[in-house]
């Protein structure tokens, strides 16, 4: 049975593509057929940080509009045989996604892949609510910030209202993703702690990704951060988030680099 | 106490957000679907208020200020003195 996720958020510039990199990378990693759907029509990022803006010939509003069938808009990822780009428009009105168009696309992606994972635009408008529309799971990602917080608790309420779950009166899985985490920070009392975020949100926990210089390191080469710096703790910390979306049952712990001595002393920044 | 040692030791900050989102989150979970309500008790009260007076449309303010735990309604009606004659 193949599970539709959205990643989404409410604000922007959390780490909403970077996340859905990763999480697509370390599905694929594990042997399940994987495919990665970028619903920012006109401002599509996803290719990008997966490395594959230079493949991009259809997309999905091609799809939806029947001028390409998804066999010729799907792009396959370069490291992983069963990791697959489907990539939004850059240049089409974002009025071109249909919900009917959506419907079809997914229900398609549900019949080839294990996971069909969806990378929300920022907002609440028809492209983010159209990206969670046939979602069984909901990854809400959240930055230990006010702003993000209150756009993620905006976006839960969506999730249980607008959904097509919601609307069959059914369940939809949320599961929240901290990232940019930096435990020095909370702990010191300038950052909200993973317990507060958990207990104003109130929905359970997927990981806690630490912020770190790796996540711009791969972004800049192009490869999701679990492929690129794989034993990195963003990298490790998004493969436990895969075992816990996958239903194992994983110690939540937040994963750090070691920085040598030299580092150290020199004042290397974590960030 | 403030002292010296204070310019270098910032408060935390982290409580007051935590404090803030928690006050802030309660109202607006409370206010989901409720976004025509003000525009429904501003209607109303016009319509209650223009029974028995004469006032101008743009003359009746409803607000709403959240406080800590709860809100506070705030009907404001600019009356002229010539339309303080009780409607028959």
């Amino acid at each position: 049975m193949a599970k539709v996720v959205v990643v989404t958020s409410g604000k922007g510039g959390v780490g909403k593509t970077t996340s859905t990199a990763a999480l697509g990378a370390a599905l694929a990693q594990g042997g399940e057929r994987v495919v990665v759907v970028d619903f920012d029509v006109g401002l599509r990022n996803l290719d990008l940080v997966m490395g594959a803006e230079r493949r991009v010939v259809f997309d999905l509003i091609n799809v939806i509009q029947g001028d390409a069938k998804l066999t010729q808009a799907l792009i396959r990822d370069k490291r992983l045989d069963n990791l697959m780009l489907l990539p939004a428009s850059q240049t089409r009105d974002k009025d071109a996604l249909t919900g009917e168009g959506v419907a079809r696309v997914i229900a398609e992606l549900r019949q080839t892949f294990d996971w069909v994972l969806c990378d929300s635009p920022a907002g609440i408008e028809r492209g983010a609510l159209l990206a969670m529309h046939h979602a069984d799971i909901a990854v809400v990602v959240t930055n230990p910030e006010v702003s993000s917080v209150r756009d993620s608790d905006r976006i839960i309420g969506m999730l249980d209202s607008k959904t097509e779950r919601a609307e069959r009166g059914e369940r939809i899985e949320k599961h929240l993703l901290l990232t940019r985490y930096d435990p020095v920070r909370a702990k010191r009392g300038d950052m909200l702690t993973v317990e507060d975020v958990l207990e104003i949100l109130s929905i359970p926990l997927l990981g806690i990704i630490p912020e770190s210089q790796e996540v711009l390191r791969a972004s800049n080469v192009g490869s999701p951060v679990t492929l690129n710096a794989p034993v990195s703790a963003p990298a490790r910390a998004y493969s436990d988030a895969v075992r816990r979306l996958r239903g194992e049952t994983v110690d939540m712990s937040i994963p750090f680099d070691k920085i040598g001595l030299v580092a150290r002393l020199f004042g290397r920044r974590v960030a | 106490m403030s002292s010296i040692f204070d310019i270098f030791r910032k408060r935390p900050t982290a409580n007051l957000a935590r404090e803030r989102l928690q006050i802030l989150l309660s109202h607006e979970r409370a206010s989901v679907g409720q976004e025509g309500l003000i525009i429904t008790l501003r209607e109303e009260i016009l319509a209650v208020i223009a029974k028995h007076i004469h006032v101008d449309r743009d003359q009746v303010q409803v607000k709403v200020e959240r406080t800590g735990e709860s809100s506070i309604l705030e009907i404001d009606v600019t009356m002229p003195v010539h339309s303080m004659t009780l409607r028959t």
